[in-house]
């Protein structure tokens, strides 16, 4: 099948890319919070368009250890998730990363309860950092669809073997259309090897997995974070081969927009890098040097990128979509591990925005870069800042 | 099933050689008992040879290989399942250290 241009929803793009990468095993929960992108692959499972065991569970956390199961006999897994369901399933998590079973999972970005809001935050995701998951935050439907062709490919790179969750908004993008480009079935294949491991349980050569370490727990971890640490060059070497082969490239672990001499930065995730675009060609229109930071993956984190931005610009800010109730946002503080090691880092303020679902407009970014600019001129600002509030406060 | 047997393990010598993911199966590196409670202990007298407690044993713990039917210690975690399905009464669980004590 050649490709072409298809007018789906970020979900559909998902069940398209999940249908291109031929997975063996699909599990799914699919009661709220799950999105329809499992019922489009059920479609497609049905329809005989995806050779696939469909796995049709009792809830999140079944369906990780169901997708466990199968990547623990060799199979190529892929399952979604959302919000709370994505906690249910967080036991599951690290059994999952541990082992080096290379599973994709979709993450619909959405809010925790309580209060329950149902719309989209970063909530759910960053809460699972520490899980031993490979993280990316995406777009776009499109860029959503590309990352699950690429995760596969860099999941179960041999120097890398971990599992890899694909972050889209939920409803921003995944109830919203918009056009792709859907790439052929040929190119995907040879641009996506079929899986071929030896961790995996074989009646001809017996192999434990998930085995007890007790002695030698440390080292294996240490292992994994070893091998962690290869995903970088993994995940540029990816980008580059997928760019050369659909002509779409995303610049790996960071994008930089307009950011060569830019006075001051934004670093945000997901949809939300969108309509800071937009604001930083305006603000560049009348002459005020901007730029975005656009953080693609949280884990591995891009810490030597961060440094190099943060060394050159007068002012950095940090848009979270999440709060980490006690401290500041998740974000700001990986950001803040990485920038402290400069011997005189940029001021930076925390922009805590975007909660259950709030508006975040271009005013909105906009304030946020006048923000920055003041406190690049020395004038004092509050460490953090709520965005788009709907009433007065006193902190 | 034989007992389970202790191999020789070659801890790797740096983190970068420990496997990723599986292992080979069936290393047993260390014994494996040392939160044993009561030990079963057969009266061979008794014991009628039927291999029931062989069948029985989650661990494998019981070595059929010989004359006689045998606990191997190293591995047996005191779970008396052995002594519940005997038939005839063959096996008994002690508490450890009981002897010691009555000494």
């Amino acid at each position: 099948m050649p490709g072409k241009r298809i007018f789906v929803s970020g979900d559909e793009a998902v069940a398209e890319a999940v249908r291109l990468t031929k997975p063996n095993v699909i599990s799914a929960y699919p009661i709220t919070p799950q999105t329809v992108a499992v019922e489009r692959i059920s479609d497609f499972v049905e329809d005989g368009s995806l050779k696939a065991e469909y796995i049709h569970v009792e809830s999140e956390h079944s369906a990780m250890s169901a997708a466990l199961g199968a990547a623990a006999v060799g199979a190529r897994a892929f399952t979604a998730t959302s919000s709370q369901g994505l906690l249910y399933m967080a036991e599951v998590l690290p059994y999952v990363s541990g082992a080096r079973f290379p599973i994709v999972m979709m993450n619909a970005n959405r809010t925790l309860a309580t209060p329950w809001a149902l719309l989209s935050d970063h909530r759910d995701s960053l809460s699972q950092l520490d899980s031993g998951w490979i993280q990316v935050y995406c777009e776009s439907a499109q860029e959503t669809l590309d990352m699950v062709i690429q995760a596969y490919r860099i999941a179960e790179d041999q120097a890398v073997m971990a599992p890899m969750m694909v972050n889209l908004d939920g409803f921003i993008l995944t109830h919203t259309y918009e056009m792709v480009d859907l790439p052929g079935q040929k190119e995907v294949d040879e641009f996506l090897p079929a899986y071929d491991t030896g961790n995996k349980m074989d009646l001809e050569d017996p192999r434990a997995v998930c085995y007890a370490a007790m002695n030698e727990y440390m080292e294996f971890h240490m292992k994994q974070e070893f091998d962690m640490r290869n995903a970088p060059s993994v995940i540029a070497g990816v980008d580059k081969a997928f760019g050369e082969k659909f002509g779409r490239y995303y610049s790996g672990m960071v994008e930089q927009y307009r950011c060569d001499d830019a006075d001051v930065v934004l670093v945000a995730l997901g949809s939300v890098c969108g309509t800071t675009r937009a604001v930083v060609d305006a603000m560049r229109e009348e002459g005020q040097k901007v730029g975005l930071v656009k953080l693609r993956f949280m884990r591995p984190f891009p810490r030597e990128e961060i440094m190099e931005i943060a060394g050159r610009v007068k002012a950095m800010g940090v848009l979270d979509k999440d709060i980490s109730v006690g401290y500041e946002g998740i974000v700001f503080t990986n950001i803040n591990s990485s920038v402290c090691d400069l011997s005189t880092p940029p001021p930076r303020i925390n922009f805590i925005g975007g909660l259950g679902g709030r508006n975040i407009s271009k005013e909105d970014i906009r304030h946020m870069f006048n923000q920055l600019f003041a406190i690049a001129k020395g004038e004092k600002q509050e460490k953090i800042q709520f965005i788009n509030v709907g009433c007065d406060y006193n902190g | 099933m034989d007992k389970p047997k202790v191999v020789k393990y070659d801890k790797p010598e740096c983190v970068e050689d420990y496997p990723c993911g599986a292992v080979k199966a069936g290393h047993l590196v260390q014994n494996n008992a040392a939160w044993r409670v009561f030990r079963p202990v057969i009266d061979q007298d008794t014991c009628v040879g039927c291999l029931r407690c062989f069948l029985v044993c989650p661990d494998g713990a019981i070595d059929k290989s010989g004359e006689k039917l045998e606990i191997d210690y190293n591995f047996c975690k005191g779970c008396g399942i052995c002594a519940h399905e005997c038939k005839v009464g063959a096996i008994k669980m002690v508490r450890e250290g009981a002897e010691k004590d009555a000494g």
